[in-house]
């Protein structure tokens, strides 16, 4: 039994080791003297400080941040309405349409990239930000439309009618009912959307043009030059941030449990 | 008296389906009405329809003689108590009940008031804070009655509200929903396919079957003077003999069956016509002899002993079975004795009804039931 123990433990461990030594490792030479990521030479921060002031490397950041915060915003209404259709309504084609919604997740990204750099060309608009936020937004809806149907398979009809009867409207109560319900499945895949959009290079790559460059696009031009351990500083900065957010939010669920737990106890 | 729903003539259909048929019926102020009938026969429909949830195909609905066609569910003036109770998981009891007079922008004292008020009728005092998944069936139930009556609607609509509630519990539940009918004065329009549940609990109940009103009557009259062959069999018990009307004298039938001849009370059957004669168990009688203006033969098949009476199935020549109940205290003859049945003429209900298998056989030779 005891040995048993040991042997799960060491699995375990080799598990973890796989997973996160690269992350580590590209953490600690985030603090290296050393422009070379090989070699160890001395601890310092200034990389971190490098990065600030690195223009061009903020500059990526932030047009990141806005077409993430735009597509997210735009495919989570797209989605959840189109969620709430498809689950409510029998029409024509629905079936069709069910299906065609998926093609997006399982279809290769170049291909994606291909057919949206075609689209736009053909359209004659101008690559840019523009563009790069539309084609975020066409692959971030299906996310978010698989999240919030598959709450929405659960959810009990009589509440909207009972919501009805006791005199609210369809507007009031979708906010005050039907939204707070399905809030779980809506939140995932605005999550979903966020980190899917933050980090895509294949389409983006496609459909990028002059003054839009992404953060992750960055990053691949600068490693094909060289990579410099201001990259290391921003990557550990981000794992930082994400840990931050992941932990709050694990946080609260283990707290509500609880609650939940201790009441019915 | 003054009526305060008023169903005109209104059918439903689903697709080729129809549920409910040219249905006519009158809801007085402050009484307790159920409808009641077996499943499909559209009384959840037609509560629906009050409720405005579905619309009638055609006819009219009118509360407070306003017709409401078209009109939604936050426009009418009734409330519904739902079978799954419908509480909204993500509000505390106290938001539960108080949504209603938040949506119409009630003043925050005057909530808490009723809502309080309201908690303590139900007899939930103290349970404001909690969730609905921290309450027990019966008391859920409770809570989807507050959140309904707190909006004093003109009609409460209940959707069999105590099915999903083990007997104990339903029991104690029908005489607080009664009590709380008669002290508060509100309509109840109640839905239930539980015909015992109907009969405690109704001022008037509205039998459907197959979309169709059999009758509307208070429960006595229901259960003493049922007036049709389904009503009969569904209410109650029942025993149900059919034959031609042989003879008359004044409102006392003679009635041949296949078998025998008995005697009932009836006004309006003419000479000749095929007749359904309704007779409840503890109506039916024995002897060893016939008696005058019956002569109807059986033998005792078995006893079955049901604690303070004991049913007594009799066999009939044409191999039909009977019931009789009767004290216990009297001594079980032996299986196989022949008896002759008989009963009060008043205690027979004479029923015509054109949907007696006999017409049938008339009209379709092959027609078997």
């Amino acid at each position: 039994m005891k040995k048993n123990k040991l042997l799960q433990n060491l699995y375990i461990l080799l598990v973890f080791l796989f997973l996160y030594t690269p992350i580590v490792m590209v953490i600690i030479f985030s603090f290296n003297t050393s422009k070379m990521n090989i070699v160890w030479e001395g601890f310092t921060v200034e990389w971190y400080g490098s990065f600030f002031k690195n223009r061009t490397l903020m500059d990526a950041l932030w047009t990141s941040v806005l077409i993430a915060v735009v597509s997210t915003a735009v495919s989570t209404v797209i989605g959840t309405l189109g969620a709430i259709g498809l689950s409510r309504y029998d029409f024509k084609g629905k079936e069709l349409i069910d299906q065609l919604l998926y093609i997006p997740i399982v279809i290769p990204e170049v291909v994606l990239g291909v057919s949206l750099l075609c689209i736009f060309s053909i359209m004659n608009m101008p690559l840019g930000i523009v563009t790069i936020t539309l084609s975020h937004i066409t692959f971030c809806i299906p996310f978010v439309v698989m999240n919030v149907r598959a709450r929405l398979a659960g959810f009990d009809r009589f509440l909207e009618e009972a919501a009805m009867d006791l005199g609210a409207n369809e507007v009031t109560t979708f906010f005050k009912v039907t939204l707070p319900l399905i809030m779980p499945g809506v939140s995932s895949g605005a999550l979903l959307s966020f980190s899917l959009s933050l980090d895509d290079v294949i389409i983006s790559f496609f459909v990028t043009g002059p003054g839009s460059t992404t953060l992750p696009l960055k990053i691949l031009s600068m490693v094909k030059t060289s990579v410099t351990p201001e990259v290391n500083a921003l990557s550990a900065i981000i794992m930082l941030v994400l840990i931050v957010v992941i932990s709050i939010r694990a946080g609260y669920s283990v707290k509500q449990i609880q609650k939940k737990q201790s009441l019915k106890a | 008296m003054e009526s305060i729903v008023r169903i005109e003539n209104v059918c439903k259909d689903y697709g080729e389906n129809r549920v409910v048929r040219s249905l006519s019926m009158d809801i007085r102020k402050g009484e307790f009405l159920t409808m009641l009938g077996p499943s499909g026969c559209g009384k959840t429909t037609t509560l629906r329809m009050i409720a405005g949830f579905e619309q009638p195909t055609s006819g009219k609905i009118y509360i407070e003689d306003t017709e409401i066609h078209g009109k939604k569910p936050y426009q009418r003036e009734v409330n519904t108590v739902f079978q799954n109770y419908a509480l909204f998981p993500h509000m505390t009891i106290f938001d539960n009940v108080a949504f209603g007079l938040s949506i119409r922008k009630t003043p925050k004292e005057e909530i808490r008031k009723r809502v309080l008020e309201m908690l303590e009728l139900v007899q939930l005092t103290g349970y404001e804070n909690r969730k609905p998944d921290q309450l027990s069936g019966g008391q859920k139930q409770r809570v989807a009655i507050a959140r309904a009556l707190i909006n004093r609607p003109k009609v409460l609509l209940l959707d069999e509200p105590l099915g999903a509630l083990d007997l104990k519990l339903r029991k104690q539940m029908q005489f607080e929903l009664k009590r709380l009918q008669k002290r508060l004065g509100i309509t109840f329009v109640y839905v239930t396919h539980d015909q015992e549940e109907a009969l405690t609990m109704s001022d008037r109940i509205a039998v459907l079957s197959k979309g169709i009103l059999e009758q509307l009557d208070c429960p006595k009259n229901i259960y003493d003077h049922p007036a049709s062959r389904f009503v009969a069999d569904f209410i109650g018990e029942s025993n149900l003999f059919y034959g031609t009307v042989q003879a008359k004298r004044g409102n006392e039938v003679v009635v041949m069956l296949e078998t025998g001849t008995v005697t009932a009370l009836s006004d309006d059957v003419r000479m000749g016509e095929i007749v359904d004669i309704s007779v409840r168990p503890e109506n039916l009688l024995m002897s060893p002899e016939p008696t005058p203006g019956f002569y109807c033969p059986g033998i005792i098949k078995e006893y079955v002993f049901v604690g303070n009476v004991q049913k007594v199935i009799i066999m009939l020549p044409s191999g039909k079975e009977v019931r009789v109940n009767q004290s216990a205290k009297i001594p079980e003859l032996a299986v196989g004795t022949n008896v002759f049945l008989y009963w009060e003429k008043e205690d027979a209900v004479v029923i015509s009804s054109p949907d007696n298998p006999i017409f049938h056989a008339v009209d379709n030779p092959v027609y078997s039931e």
